[in-house]
């Protein structure tokens, strides 16, 4: 579709017969924020998977920009065209601190001679410094990020996508683990990281998506239910069926 | 950036270099030989494996490749050293033969084989000693890590690769002595291995080998790379979603591991006066991350002790009761395990910083 940042059409997908994902098709535009929900088992992280490279699609498009095709595209490639991910369980280097975490996502060269000779420079402290005031882990700087609380975790792996300044961020499930103040200061970050970067986020917290105030998709056994505002996709009486009315 | 020599790997170096000018003296005649002779070389050996568990340790501490065949690179890099000392015999062989070794002799060979050509000189075993292990170690490592075999897959593979190996030079037809290996060494750079003093260099050769071995592996795991290696180790599929190629970063560990290997085994060979394919035995390779696991995985420098406090226990125990040394070795290995996750020298640091509250320097190697 014109202008698109990803694109993906009549996607399928099945893990030994089982349709996990089945003829999903789905428009993300650059700088857009849209969040994804749907009950447990919906694909919604199979299609995070499909969308990175991890998991090849049986059939259907997946394009980036409209030139890039994704279904041939690893993990690593899709992460160096600008596509960032965080896992639903949240994944944090934990014997590393937080700011070598944050030093280890920041954009840069990723070859094995790069990094053996490389040096931390001016800027890249400038740029660590910004991102730990930015996800609140100014005090945890030197703490290895094990010692975090569950949350705080959340959020490095959230300060890590940005450092790697990707056009798309997927974001799944941050908010799993945080208090309700936690929850909503995330949205808030994801409202003011969308439109210099697309995001993607999938959540169960409505309170969360309420926050966010973006386009919503619903998904289901695999394909999309619903899709335009949280109002509109809260009045579908499928949605109320399958999901909402649990 | 940490610093290239910490506390712990400047106490290190500097006891290690206190042994390697203390032990030479002690035994020399001037000193009206306070310790045995024998001892230098014996250390010496001791040195060599504590140069392999820090090649180990560099692969599986910091990037959590478990090699179970790391024994492999390391008599592949003796074989090469014993190739060029075998040339050095000469004619000097029990049958005379100017250039055939006694063993392909016997199996009434008329000429050196190809991959013989060239052991004849120094430099051209010592560039072997490094090349061969290295580049099967990258040949190797370039299929497993492409198709993403680890953890114990790859642990296993490694096993096979050695054993593989082992029947392999077993083969009197491979052309490297079958069962007896390389032994009968006369010379090494013309100079008689016999002598008190060739004996010296070659320990203060060793010592040199493990520092520079040391200083290496810290310089790697210091630098930006290191923190690549300690992603993969702890969430290999984080450090793949930043962009990072994993099989690459673990392609270069593993080479640099085995070409340090290889120099041990080098090193090793003249000092021991024999290389057979006994040293490609699984068990070997075993007992190699058993000396890490003690010494403290992923800190170097309790790599380097643990092997050198392991085979300092097994001189003495095989010189007791034998047969016991399997058991006192798998009994070490469970205590260490259950009572000291951190090994030797995890327990080491430990106390002293109860001695001295006031400077705790427990978190570093966690993290290294
Ligand atoms: N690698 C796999 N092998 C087999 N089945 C899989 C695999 N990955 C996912 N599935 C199945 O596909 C379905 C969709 O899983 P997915 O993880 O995408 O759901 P989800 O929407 O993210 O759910 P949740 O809200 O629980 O995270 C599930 O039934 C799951 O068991
Ligand atoms: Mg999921």
């Amino acid at each position: 579709m014109s202008g698109s940042l990803l694109y993906l059409s009549g996607v399928g997908k099945s893990f030994d017969g089982f349709r996990a994902i089945d003829n999903l098709s789905l428009v993300v535009f650059p700088g857009e924020l849209r969040a994804v929900i749907g009950p447990n088992g919906a694909g919604k992280t199979t299609m995070m998977d499909i969308i990175t490279g991890k998991t090849r699609p049986d059939e259907g498009e997946v394009f980036w920009k409209e030139s890039v095709d994704l279904t041939r595209a690893d993990e690593v490639e899709t992460a160096r065209l600008g596509i960032g991910r965080k896992f639903q369980k949240p994944s944090v280097i934990e014997s590393l601190t937080v700011a070598e975490n944050l030093e280890l996502a920041l954009k840069g060269p990723r070859g094995v001679a790069a990094r053996l000779f490389g040096r931390r420079g001016e800027t890249e402290a400038r740029e660590i410094a910004r991102l730990l005031a930015l996800v609140r882990l100014e005090e945890a700087r030197d703490a290895p990020a094990g010692s975090l609380s569950h949350g705080q975790k959340q959020w490095l792996e959230i300060g890590m996508l940005l450092a790697q300044d990707p056009e798309l961020l997927l974001v799944d499930e941050p908010a799993a683990g945080m208090t309700d103040a936690e929850t909503m200061r995330t949205a808030e970050l994801l409202r003011e990281i969308a439109g210099r970067h697309a995001v993607v986020v999938v959540e169960h917290d409505m309170e969360f998506v309420r926050a966010l105030g973006c386009k919503v998709t619903v998904l289901h056994q695999g394909r999309v239910l619903a899709e335009g505002s949280l109002e509109h996709v809260s009045a579908n009486p499928e949605v109320i069926e399958v999901y909402l009315g649990r | 950036m940490a610093r290239l020599v910490d506390r712990r790997m400047g106490v290190f170096l500097a006891a290690l270099f206190v042994l390697t000018v203390a032990l030479p003296v002690a035994s020399s005649a001037a000193a009206g030989e306070l310790v045995p002779a024998y001892l230098v070389s014996l250390v010496g050996k001791y040195l060599c494996y504590a140069l392999l568990a820090v090649a180990l340790d560099l692969g599986w501490g910091f990037c959590g490749i478990l090699s179970l065949g790391h024994g492999a690179f390391f008599a592949l890099g003796g074989y090469a050293m014993g190739m060029y000392l075998m040339r050095q015999i000469g004619p000097r062989g029990v049958y005379g033969d100017p250039v055939l070794p006694d063993f392909m002799v016997f199996l009434n060979w008329q000429e050196l084989p190809w991959f013989w050509l060239g052991f004849d000189r120094f430099w051209f075993a010592a560039l072997m000693v490094m090349a061969v292990p290295g580049l099967l170690a990258f040949v190797f490592g370039w299929f497993a890590f492409r198709s993403r075999v680890s953890g114990v897959y790859l642990s296993i593979i490694t096993q096979a690769m050695t054993y593989a190996l082992m029947l392999a030079f077993f083969r009197n037809e491979m052309g490297f002595g079958g069962n007896n290996g390389l032994t009968d060494f006369k010379d090494i750079l013309g100079l008689d291995l016999t002598a008190a003093s060739t004996r010296t260099g070659l320990f203060v050769a060793s010592a040199v080998a493990l520092a520079a071995g040391l200083l290496v592996a810290r310089w790697i795991t210091a630098s930006r790379l290191g923190r690549v290696l300690v992603a993969i180790r702890d969430a290999e599929e984080r450090a793949r979603f930043l962009g990072y190629r994993v099989e690459h970063y673990k392609l270069f560990v593993f080479t640099v591991s085995a070409v340090m290997a290889g120099v041990a085994g080098a090193l090793y060979v003249p000092q021991v006066g024999i290389i057979n394919p006994g040293e490609f035995s699984p068990a070997n390779s075993i007992e190699i991350v058993i000396w890490v696991a003690l010494g403290g995985r992923g800190t170097l420098v309790g790599a380097a002790l643990g092997a050198m406090l392991v085979a300092l226990a097994k001189t003495l125990l095989t010189g007791w009761l034998p047969e016991l040394w399997l058991f006192a070795l798998g009994g070490l290995f469970v205590l260490v395990t259950l009572w000291l996750p951190r090994g030797v020298l995890g327990a080491l640091e430990d106390g002293l910083a109860q001695l001295r509250p006031a400077r705790t320097g427990a978190r570093e190697e966690v993290r290294a």
